[in-house]
Parts: C-alpha cells; structure tokens; sequence
C-alpha cells in the first residue's frame, strides 16, 4: 500500500548515504488501483511539499503521463483531480525501491515495504 | 504483570498470537483508542483541515482507525510485522512500513503536520541486541524525527516509563535533538489513571495542561523546559544573595542570612519539581533541631 504521496517523500535513510537518495527507484511492480475519497483541498495544500519533478518521473515510469512535465503556476480542477489519482489511489503493492546513490533495495512485499536497514547501514 | 518490554524483542513479542490477541481484546482497544483521542487532542491540528500525520509504532493500527475518522491522511511505521499483518487484514487507509525507529527515519524535511505514537518509545530503552545502544538509538530516532516535522508542528507519545531515569534519558535525548516542550502527566495522582504524554513542540509553542480529574486543579509536570527556567531562577537566586552579602564584609558570605527552615523547604520543593521519590512532607517538625542525646 505505498501510494505515491508516501514515495515522494520517502528518501534512502541509509548512512553517510545524503546525496542524490531521492526519489526511489521502483522495479518489478505491481500495480493497484484503489478509488479513494476525492479531497482536492488537502491536495492543494500539499503542493508545496512535493517534489513535482521526482513525482512526474515515478508516475511516468508506472504508466501514467496525466501530468504535465513542469509544476503549473495556476492549477486547474483536472490538474488536482489527475494529481488525486496519482497521489492517492495508486496503490504499489509488490516489487522494489532502490536508492540511485547507494543501491540499497527495500522490497516490497504484500503492500508494506522493509525499511530496516543492516547493522552497518544505521547511521550514528 | 510484567511488563512486555522486559520479556523480548517487540517484533518477536508481537507475534501472530499476541498480535491477533492484543487487536481481539475489548479493553486494550478501549485504553489505546482513548489514549489516541487524547494524543490527538494534544497534538492540536487545525480543525477541519486534513493533515499528514506519522504514526510511530502503529501496531495493528487502533490508532490508526481514529486517524481515519478524523478524516487525516496518515503513515504508519512498525517493527512487527504480525501487527502489520493484522492492519492489513483490518483495512486501515494509512500507508504501512515495516520499520526500526531505532534506525531512524528517511522522510525529506517538512513532511508531516505532526506525529503520535502510542506506547511505543519506551521500547527503545531496550537493547536487544549486541549493536543496540538505546541513547544513541533515541538520538537516531529524535533527530530525524524532527526534520520530518514541519514547522511548526508537534509530536505526542504516550509512553510507560520504568523509572525517573528512563523519562530523564528520553526527554534529553529529546532536547539534545531540538525539540521545545516536555512531559504532560494525566491524572498524576491516580496510580491507575495516570498516563504520561511526552509532547514535542518543533519550533516556539506551550506545553498543554494535563487533565486532573477535578475541574480546575489542572498542574503541568514542567519536566522539559519549565525545569530549565526554574534551575535558571535557583541559580539567579543564588547570584543575587550572594551580592547582597559581598556588599559587607568578604569573609562571610552571607551565611548566616538565610533561614534553615526556608533553605530546607525550598530544597524539598526542587526536589519534588525533579521528580526524585520519597521527599519527607513538609510539616511543623521540618527542619527541627534534634534533642541531643548522651
């Protein structure tokens, strides 16, 4: 069950591993869509928050092009409802995350991904 | 009864046993949701609006349910995967991670309106291994808890401390980390009742009040920063008496000024503000000179 709102604020929490851990890279996914409560209002308040760029990237590479490449200044009524679908009701439940910087893999398995790291990998 | 944090590992004592158990029993669930209700009560979001709420040690998610009623939009951590499991089974709308808090946290800065979490950190005094050290992995845990938070917000436990030093090495650990606040303590004289809620504020904010049971008798166990204020005032205190009586002779130093009685009363009021047990009561015998036998 890791929705796309979760992924984009989700980085690599491996040690000394600080640059370039954002976003993570999906592979071998499934896919599930689940229709989800409309609340454009939060959505429009998270905007902010997210990293538009990471977010078109990971919603491209799982087959969704609603979105467009830069963030709008002004966003319309399609844009949040589209934005909805991809934040929200995207549902990734198996498969793999992987860190571009150090490789680190988490899977995914049952809808819950493994953040727990190796003794080595805890950071101080 | 024991306690489960002194018989194993929580991810090997939240089993599919205790963790289909723990879900089934009435009265846990009636405790965890009321204190959910009240975490969230302290934790103060603006009402109406939905947030993005992290909850700490989720369990089979009873906490996460009432996230759900009050319509938020949460992310739940855990270390159980049994408890995960029977979230799962349960339907809960938050998104899951199987997770060591202890190892800390990698959400980008800024990301929730605020966290709670429910009888979860005093796990993390507990080393369960060879590589754990529980200050270094409160540490982990409260730096990068805190520039997951935005600002300002506010983070709630709910947490059952063994000792005063356990709520002392929490609550530093805390600090050392940047986060303003401190110990709210329900119902304080009830052995019971009494719950202690550890409020975490990211940037400048008031402690709430505790609830008391009576209607205005309400008293706030300022362990957190109201402490550091008060030693401040013990130390201007000190200052001030001091030049006072430098302002005479030098070789003195004021001694004789101070009363016993009062020295000794306020001696035992710091000590009751620190928490320490088995403070004598103050009564009319406090600080009488004993008969001297032979």
């Amino acid at each position: 069950m890791v929705r796309l709102i979760t992924h984009n604020m989700l980085a690599c929490h491996v040690k000394n591993c600080t640059k370039d851990n954002f976003p993570l890279v999906f592979s071998e996914v499934e896919l599930v869509i689940r229709p989800a409560p409309e609340n454009l209002e939060f959505i429009q308040r998270f905007l902010p928050k997210l990293d538009w760029t990471a977010l078109v990237d990971t919603a491209r590479s799982l087959g969704d092009t609603s979105l467009p490449e830069t963030m709008p200044d002004q966003i319309t009524e399609d844009q949040l409802k589209a934005l909805h679908h991809v934040l929200m009701e995207m549902h990734i439940e198996e498969g793999n995350m992987t860190c571009r910087n150090c490789g680190h893999v988490y899977p995914i398995s049952n809808g819950i991904p493994n953040m727990l790291l190796a003794e080595h990998e805890v950071g101080r | 009864m024991s306690r489960p944090e002194e018989i194993s590992p929580p991810e090997i004592f939240y089993g599919d046993v205790e963790a289909s158990k723990y879900t089934a029993n009435s009265r846990i669930k009636s405790i965890q949701s009321q204190m959910t209700q009240r975490a969230l009560e302290l934790l103060a979001l603006p009402e109406d609006d939905t947030a993005f709420v992290l909850d700490i040690g989720c369990g089979s998610g009873l906490s996460g349910e009432l996230l759900d009623e009050a319509g938020h939009v949460w992310v739940g951590v855990d270390i159980a995967p049994s408890m995960l499991e029977v979230a799962l089974e349960r339907e809960v709308e938050g998104d899951l991670f199987l997770h060591d808090i202890g190892q800390g946290f990698g959400f980008r800065p800024g990301t929730f309106d605020g966290a709670i979490s429910i009888s979860v950190i005093q796990w993390l005094l507990n080393a369960d291994s060879a590589s754990h050290s529980p200050p270094q992995r409160l540490n982990r845990f409260f730096t990068t808890l805190h520039s997951a938070l935005k600002n300002p917000s506010r983070a709630i436990f709910q947490f059952y401390p063994n000792s005063d030093d356990q709520v002392q090495m929490i609550v530093t650990a805390a600090q050392r980390a940047g986060f303003g606040g401190g110990l709210v303590v329900d119902y304080p004289n009830s052995k019971k009742a009494r719950k202690m809620y550890l409020c975490l504020m990211v940037g400048q904010q008031e402690i709430p009040k505790a609830l008391d049971g009576t209607t205005d008798g309400m008293e706030v166990d300022g362990q957190g920063l109201g402490m550091e204020k008060r030693r401040e005032e013990i130390r201007n205190e000190r200052k001030r008496r001091k030049d006072a009586a430098g302002g005479g002779k030098k070789g003195k130093r004021g001694k004789t000024e101070v009363d016993a009685k009062e020295w000794i009363l306020k001696k035992k009021d710091l000590y009751r503000a620190r928490g320490k047990e088995g403070v004598p009561r103050d009564s009319k015998y406090t600080a009488r000179k004993r008969k001297t036998y032979f």
